[in-house]
């Protein structure tokens, strides 16, 4: 442990209404901290820089699983493990349970939450790439109100994101329908478990009877500064056949579409080529059945 | 009286206590007034301390502090040379060196005060890598860079180039460093005092090694310096020199402190970025060979980098360049070798040491000189392989018997070889899959013990003691360090005996209490020191017999009636045996030529593999190990060490990239430093073939440790070119070589 223990300090407040409160009278001072997975590795390497925490872990608000007709909500607290055993969410999103499964070891599933990895605002974060192909929307808590964000919108720049230092995540809200959508999800780490993506991608496709694309939607993390949909590359693809020719063309606008950079972990292009072999690998499993498709 | 204990799996020795936490490692000791230690490091490679700033902040006069003006001998780590200060005086050689130590009760403090410390350095040209060391880019050590040479030469290779109607075949091949990733990081606790001398518990393989070096570094004299080893959580050659580093810095601090226990643990963090790890390697092969695939001359060139000191770099490079050849019947051989030196961390014992990296090249070379010959790889090893009464290339004639294509036939029909061979050379061309199948193969050796004259240098002992109730005790300074020694010196000596094996236990490694058996290194514990044991074991039996108190046959009961007497008698029953190299062994320190080692393992290896050219990231699918090591004393233990090491080959050859930048690794965490996971890996069959080796103990047994790490990364890189056909010359074989491979050759 690298960190000075005395340095940190961690208030647990009753109710959300409390934490709220606290935020807004010294906005900026604390940080939430639920499942730690993230901020643990920081402290033990003495890089955590924030010193004061807000644990929420156990605000009953921020927890569960909620379906309507028209959604299905998962409170921020959302474990992985709880996202894989939800009969609901593996039915109608296998590309967020597909994520969840290779989040980390057992142990981090258990503890890591939905929520921390969207506000850890990580490019390289697993589950994002699946929200962004499922339109998620977030919900937003303040003392002053609630306010909801569409999630592709949410991050801004590296590490930036529209949040408020007096808010905090409150559920990430899937609309149901994209159920009939092909999905395909891959995450390249070089080895199969335990691993920090290289490359993150999830795509989700209908087809159209005429055999046209007819909605496109990719997600790729550790390709640029926040996790990107990319949205250029749909375009390219609304409304075509995906025979080889659409598969070149939106393999070429991918590559244009994505930043990705070197670092010690891969190269800038190693990333760009393996998420063009996954988008026309994505692309080719269309063409074949056009039917669902299980995540690799 | 039991019989048949050699070749049974019995429970080990230490299992009980580690299964239920009994096992007390180094953390987990706790000293009254213990303080604790931490390292002030090089932030650069190479250059001139100009200062040393203490930061505001930090109540430093509660710390203990000690540069290298506190130290009471001499400022150097005793190993081969004395090369490496233990505290950087004045100047430093790589970054992460060692320059200040820091001592206090509360180690959260500690951690803080270490920060607040600044080590202004004017820097230096430094060089990171072998090509600018033998370019001469900067000389960084000596006159010339150069740790050590070595030439072995076997007929005539120049009188070869100019003969007609022989093939030329060159190639280069290199490999990088490994972290050796022992579960349990470096770790030490040190008391010293001018009143009490000095005394070090911690977590090692060579306690005489790290006795030896606190000698020189206090110049106090053998018997006021005791180390013990601890149970330990693995070792890989990771610990075989460095604890001698902790070990004097957790003494000096101690000693600065008045006596005063100090523990110094790394994380995984400094253990990565500051100790040692596999040498990187360079390996140039020119091989001639008859149209017929008959080997004529083989000329090799050999280069480790051994960072910035000389270290074990000089027995490293010796093991390389002595396995360079291989298992192979060649009349003319040339091996000239190479350590030199760099700014980097020292590079240092890494299982097989030296000769993964040497038989990395070898067996690539034999695949492509194979092809040009146009035989199959298995082919025209086959019409190569050494045999019984044929010289290696030291000239050592190999006088047991050696059945290379019969381990290969074995190996062969364990995988389906041939049959795999054609159907994925058809599958690869015929279908659009984006997954490539491809098999291959590697076949080795790997010598036991210490190289050439290393055995008769060390001398070791060990010692046996009976007690009345005729429990037996082995004395010696070999380390349990989760490979199995306890177990089978247990097995070894109760096998001589004939007694039960819960009758004999192992005294705890401590240099107050066990003779020097010599290091744990160099697959020598059960081949060379478990030799020893036996006879040790029976020089118990031999007192008792001479004092006519034990007939020739005896029962259980009866050597315990014996040994009750003679306590009674005479007082304690010990016998202590010294090594006697075998007859008829010679070797040329030299001319670098004879016998090289007493005994070696011999082994086909077979690896099977997916490469996804989607990801270009490779899959072991199957991985089959066949191996001839003397006679297997522990069938779960011994599977385990080949299994182990095989893995450890799978990290090497495609996961595990050490990612300098300006002589520091960066990528020192596990999440970043990717060794593969359990998912990872593939099925590791392994089967032994025992051919009983005359000096081995328990009825033949040779050494096993560090084979299994020999023949990874050419039999997949051999099975990858299958699949690719691309002729890929490095490890690790990250992705992103495979993929800038695969464009390249398209």
């Amino acid at each position: 442990m690298r960190a000075y223990l005395p340095d940190y300090h961690l208030r647990a407040p009753k109710t959300l209404s409390d934490a709220l409160e606290l935020l807004a009278r010294e906005p900026g001072m604390w940080r939430a901290f639920a499942g730690g997975t993230d901020l643990m590795v920081l402290l033990e390497f003495g890089a955590l820089k924030h010193k004061n925490f807000l644990s929420i872990r156990h605000l009953p608000e921020l927890r569960g699983i909620e379906v309507t007709p028209e959604h299905v909500t998962l409170g921020a607290l959302t474990s992985y493990t709880e996202i894989q055993r939800d009969a609901d969410v593996r039915r109608e999103f296998p590309l967020l349970c597909a994520a969840a499964r290779e989040t980390g070891g057992i142990a981090i599933q258990n503890r890591g939450t939905l929520g921390g990895n969207v506000v850890n605002a990580s490019p390289a974060a697993d589950s994002p790439p699946a929200l962004l192909v499922y339109d998620a929307e977030l919900e937003l808590v303040s003392a002053s109100g609630t306010r909801r964000v569409a999630y592709r919108d949410f991050h801004t720049g590296y590490k930036q994101m529209d949040m408020r230092p007096d808010e905090l995540l409150r559920s990430i809200r899937l609309p149901r329908t994209t159920g009939d959508l092909h999905t395909y999800y891959r995450k390249v780490g070089t080895r199969k478990a335990q691993a920090i993506s290289k490359i993150c991608f999830a795509a989700g496709a209908r087809l159209a009877s005429d055999g046209r694309i007819r909605d496109a939607r990719i997600g790729l993390g550790s390709v640029a500064p926040t996790v990107v949909r990319c949205a250029r590359t749909e375009d390219v693809l609304r409304d075509q056949t995906p025979d080889e020719a659409t598969i070149k063309a939106a393999c070429a606008s991918l590559v244009q579409e994505i930043v990705p950079i070197d670092d010690m972990r891969s190269t800038a292009e190693y990333r760009a080529r393996v998420a063009a072999n996954l988008l026309a690998d994505f692309l080719s499993t269309l063409k074949i059945d056009g039917g669902k498709s299980d995540s690799a | 009286m039991q019989t048949e204990i050699v070749g049974k799996p019995v429970p080990r020795k230490e299992g009980r206590s580690k299964v239920t936490g009994a096992a007390r490692y180094v953390d987990d000791l706790s000293m009254p007034g213990m303080l604790y230690g931490a390292t002030v490091r090089s932030p650069v490679a190479r250059g001139r301390i100009r200062a040393v700033t203490f930061g505001e902040g930090i109540p430093w006069d509660e710390f203990v502090v000690v540069t290298a003006k506190d130290i009471p001998g001499e400022n150097a780590v005793a190993l081969i040379l004395l090369d490496q200060p233990y505290l950087a005086d004045g100047f430093v050689n790589h970054a992460e060196e060692p320059v200040l130590l820091l001592a206090h009760e509360d180690k959260h403090l500690l951690e803080r005060a270490r920060r607040a410390v600044t080590v202004d350095i004017e820097p230096l040209p430094a060089v990171f890598t072998l090509e600018e060391s033998l370019a001469g880019k900067e000389i960084v050590w000596g006159e010339d860079n150069v740790f050590k040479t070595y030439l072995v030469d076997k007929g005539d290779v120049d009188e070869v180039w100019a003969q007609p109607d022989l093939l030329i075949v060159e190639g280069e091949y290199s490999t990088g460093a490994q972290e050796q990733l022992y579960i349990e990081t470096n770790g030490v606790i040190a008391v010293a005092n001018a009143a009490e001398g000095v005394t070090v518990w911690g977590s090692m393989q060579c306690p005489y090694y790290v006795h030896k070096a606190l000698l020189k570094l206090f110049a106090l004299p053998p018997e006021r310096v005791r180390v013990v080893q601890c149970e330990t959580g693995g070792g890989f050659g990771g610990k075989e020199e460095y604890p001698s580093m902790i070990g004097g810095h957790a003494a000096l601090l101690s000693w600065k402190a008045g006596g005063r226990p100090v523990k110094i643990i790394y994380d995984r963090a400094e253990d990565m970025v500051a100790t040692t790890k596999r040498h990187p390697s360079l390996t140039r092969h020119r091989t001639a060979v008859t149209r017929e695939g008959k080997l004529v001359a083989m000329d090799i060139e050999f280069v480790v980098d051994g960072g910035a000191y000389a270290t074990l770099s000089a027995v490293v490079l010796s093991r390389g360049t002595i396995h360079a050849a291989g298992p192979y019947t060649c009349p003319n051989v040339r091996v000239r070798s190479r350590a030199v030196a760099t700014n980097v961390p020292p590079h240092g014992a890494f299982r097989g040491f030296g000769a993964p990296q040497s038989i990395f090249a070898l067996e690539r070379q034999l695949d492509k000189v194979a092809g040009a010959v146009g035989l199959s790889p298995a082919e025209f090893r086959r019409r190569n392989f050494i045999r019984e009464g044929e010289t290696t290339a030291t000239g050592q004639v190999i006088r047991e018997p050696v059945d290379m294509a019969g381990l290969l036939d074995r190996a062969f029909e364990l995988t389906d070889y041939e049959a795999k061979r054609e159907r994925f050379a058809r599958e690869n061309a015929e279908n659009n899959s984006t997954q490539k199948r491809g098999i291959g193969f590697a076949s080795f050796m790997h010598g036991a013990g210490f190289t050439g004259s290393g055995e008769d240098y060390l001398k070791s002992i060990v010692g046996a003691e009976a007690d009345a109730e005729g429990r037996v005790r082995v004395l010696a300074a070999s380390t349990e360090i989760g490979q199995g020694t306890n177990t089978i010196f247990a097995q070894i000596a109760s096998n001589a005996l004939g007694l039960d094996y819960d009758l004999v236990e192992m005294a705890q490694p401590d240099t107050g209490n066990v003779p020097d058996s010599g290091p744990t290194v160099a697959s020598r514990t059960c081949m060379i020191v478990g030799k020893l044991v036996e006879s040790a074991a029976v020089g118990l039996r031999q007192t008792l017999q001479g004092a006519g108190l034990l007939t020739e046959e005896y029962t259980q009961d009866g050597w315990r009636e014996a040994c009750r007497q003679y306590v009674e008698r005479y007082g304690a029953l010990k016998s202590f045996s010294q090594y006697k190299p075998p007859p008829g062994v010679h070797w040329d320190d030299e001319k670098y030529q004879g016998d090289a080692y007493g005994a070696y393992a011999w082994a086909v290896y077979v690896a099977e593999v997916t490469v996804d050219t989607l990801t270009y990231e490779t899959r072991v699918d199957d991985f089959v190990a066949v191996q001839e090591v003397g006679k297997v004393v522990h069938p779960i233990l011994a599977a385990g060490q080949i299994e182990g090491g095989v893995a450890q080959a799978i990290g090497f050859t495609l996961y595990e990239n050490v990612v300098w930048q300006d002589g520091r690794m960066i990528n020192n965490q596990m999440t970043n430093y990717v060794m593969p996971t359990s998912a990872d890996l593939p099925p590791i069959r392994v089967h032994f073939e025992e051919q009983p080796y005359q000096y081995g103990p328990a009825g033949g047994a040779k050494g096993i440790g560090e084979l299994p790490m020999d023949g990874g990364a050419p039999a997949i890189l051999n099975a990858i070119e299958q699949a690719t056909g691309v002729r890929f010359t490095h490890v690790p074989l990250m992705p992103e070589a495979l993929m800038r491979g695969l464009n390249e050759n398209r």
